[in-house]
């Protein structure tokens, strides 16, 4: 859905650090009132006005869904990153006034699952704290395997353990522990999904390794937000607004468009949901594809690009935007 | 309270009535002269149109009392108009929220909704109910959440599950549709439950219908008018019970197809149910007699250039093929080949 539709208006009413690279944010209701609930796994979109650039970025709600009180979201610091979460941990204080989106949910639980089997690297915890929450008011069945770089940047592990003992199985690497997830998978009830939300590389080999010991491609759930890739500027046309725009090598596509005021649709800003999926017509260069979305026919027959995350290299780029 | 409901029957000897503000504001489906499939998706905001079907989430009409007296009797000749998964429990609390916060925010001086944390107090003056129960706790209901709130409320209901990049049909409460079965279709896919629609697989509709679905957010319904044809005002045209009124659609003639023939049309809403992350489909269906049609100037010129020059699939598909040169006949006395106006509402 595109700007201007169903945002909400918050107040940040708390700023807690959690360890050396996270600090968890909560919002109420500007004026107070009720939230929205939400299912576990959603996400909502944060707007920041940074400077004269407004940045939009994707963080999962977890908080406890049936609290309509007040969201949470936990942002990792990335120094190297464009900003957002820079701005997240630098300027956004307690009081302040923000916008976000509805909750959007791209990682919802399968709810015929007989028991949901769930592996968080990093950060990747976030969603799962929130469908923990809404499990347990269910009597759902779960178990958490998480891992974490040390046990001080293990953020709320200690918490979880203890809120759900014996559910919870923290991974250290700093002390070698690792995942066994062949032997994890094979013991498995019928019936079981599995959910994974971290690095990349922890969702290609969760996936890779389920399809290995056969388990159904239904069965493995994944979410992973890309950050908007930097990379060269470049010049785009839009044949239905008749506008010429540039592109900043830290800015995206989709930023881009909505910096020229064109209002171009949006989920989840992070090349995972397919809603800004753009056609081109005509592309004299290379489409530098980031997303998840678009299938390998799709990326070679080159008439589609995802603007939240995909860039362009070459000389002339006309899009039907 | 500000309704006046009737007292009437959708079946035997059918006492169905519109009152003259009724026919004002009944949903007439189509916007220009003539029609074709489209994926005709609007927001469903409120119209600052007051009195419009389209003013409220959840529109309570004059036939709401006896609706729910027919809903009562399809189900207690066939109970299973009404089914759930076992996955699909908390959709139906999503949907009892959902409207009893709505309804009680709309019509205050209808529905009352009192909470006090999960204990909570409905109730509904017009049906003359007034329960307390335990949100969450199907134990407190008399019947399972879904079943008790679709009970109470007009209009068809399917839950769709969203899962696999599709949606599937896991729930619903149907006991007035449009010759189509939820016992047939439960469990079945969006691609499944469509496969016998014609043309529109053709035209691509399904694929971008079911995107667009896929992405419906939180706190952004949609909504779209479906149509077709019904003889006698039946809220049940179920396939289930074709062999009782299939023969009504024989017993047409010049003089009574103004009084028995209704355009039916369904105004369908589709709401993002925040809980359980499944969508929830309500499909209003509302009738209305030829003759009522008629004494609307606009509607009588354009149901005529409609039903004249609709494809014949289409007029097979909805059922009516048999009776359209008949109903082109009897229009056709209320069109004079003026211009109408753009809409799908009377001119002032």
């Amino acid at each position: 859905m595109s700007a201007g539709t169903a945002k909400l208006n918050v107040t940040v009413a708390e700023v807690k650090p959690i360890n050396e690279l996270v600090t968890r944010f909560k919002f109420v209701r500007t004026g107070g009132g009720d939230l929205p609930t939400f299912s576990g796994g959603a996400h909502t979109v944060v707007e920041m006005e940074d400077g004269g650039q407004t940045r939009l970025n994707p963080y999962s709600l977890m908080s406890d869904p049936a609290d309509r009180g007040a969201y949470m979201v936990s942002v990792r610091r990335d120094d190297e990153g464009r900003g957002g979460s820079l701005f997240m941990h630098n300027n956004v204080k307690e009081g302040m006034e923000m916008v976000i989106s509805n909750p959007v949910n791209l990682f919802s639980l399968d709810l015929r699952a007989k028991k949901h089997l769930m592996l968080a690297g990093g950060i990747g915890i976030t969603p799962f704290i929130a469908q923990m929450h809404q499990l347990s008011h269910t009597n759902g069945l779960f178990d958490l395997h998480y891992s974490v770089r040390t046990a001080s940047l293990g953020s709320y592990a200690e918490e979880l353990q203890a809120q759900y003992p014996n559910r919870v199985h923290v991974y250290h690497d700093d002390q070698d522990e690792r995942i066994n997830l062949e032997e994890l998978l094979d013991t498995q009830p019928l019936g079981t999904h599995i959910y994974v939300c971290g690095p990349k590389g922890m969702i290609d080999w969760v996936h890779k390794t389920a399809e290995e010991l056969g388990w159904p491609r239904e069965a493995v759930h994944s979410e992973e937000f890309l950050a908007p890739a930097s990379g060269q500027p470049f010049e785009v046309k839009l044949a239905q607004s008749n506008k010429v725009i540039q592109v900043g090598e830290h800015q995206s596509l989709l930023e881009a468009l909505e910096a020229n005021d064109v209002d171009a649709p949006y989920l989840c800003r992070g090349g995972a949901c397919g809603q800004c999926e753009t056609t081109v017509i005509e592309c004299d260069g290379k489409l530098v594809h980031y997303d998840h979305w678009l299938t390998d026919e799709q990326r070679e027959a080159g008439k589609l690009i995802m603007p939240c995350v995909s860039r362009f290299e070459g000389k002339t780029l006309v899009l039907d935007q | 309270m500000t309704i006046q409901f009737n007292d009437e029957t959708f079946r035997d000897d059918f006492t169905f009535r519109n009152s003259p503000e009724a026919i004002k504001r009944f949903p007439f489906p189509f916007h220009e002269d003539s029609y074709m499939y489209s994926v005709n998706l609007e927001p469903h905001v409120a119209l600052k149109r007051p009195g419009s079907p389209f003013e409220f989430a959840f529109d309570v009409d004059e036939h709401y009392v006896s609706e729910m007296a027919d809903r009562a009797k399809v189900l207690a000749d066939d109970p299973l108009r009404c089914q759930s998964l076992p996955h699909m429990t908390l959709a139906g609390w999503d949907l009892v929220e959902y409207i009893m916060e709505a309804k009680a925010r709309d019509y205050p001086d209808l529905f009352e909704l009192h909470k006090d944390g999960d204990r909570w107090r409905w109730i509904n003056k017009p049906l003359g109910i007034d329960d307390t129960f335990t949100f969450l706790d199907e134990s407190t209901l008399p019947y399972g959440p879904m079943e008790y709130i679709t009970r109470q409320t007009q209009g068809d209901f399917a839950l769709l599950d969203q899962r696999d990049d599709n949606l599937w049909m896991d729930a619903g409460m149907v006991t007035t549709q449009a010759d189509w079965s939820l016992d047939f279709d439960i469990g079945m896919n969006f691609f499944e439950w469509h496969a016998p629609v014609p043309k529109a697989h053709e035209m691509g509709i399904f694929v971008r219908a079911l995107k667009f679905l896929l992405n419906l957010q939180q706190g952004a319904p949609v909504r779209r008018l479906n149509w077709t044809m019904t003889v006698n005002p039946l809220l049940d045209t179920s396939p289930e019970n074709y062999h009782k009124w299939g023969e009504m659609k024989s017993k047409l003639t010049m003089d009574n197809i103004g009084e028995k023939q209704h355009l039916r049309v369904e105004l369908q809403t589709l709401f993002r149910l925040p809980r359980s992350n499944a969508i929830c489909f309500p499909i209003r269906c509302y009738l209305c007699s030829f003759n009522d049609l008629v004494s609307v100037p606009k509607w009588g010129r354009r149901l005529h250039r409609v039903i004249r020059d609709l494809p014949e699939e289409l007029a097979e598909y909805k059922g009516f093929i048999a009776n359209r040169p008949l109903m082109i006949e009897w229009l056709s006395q209320y069109d004079d080949g003026a211009p109408t106006s753009d809409g799908i509402f009377p001119d002032e």
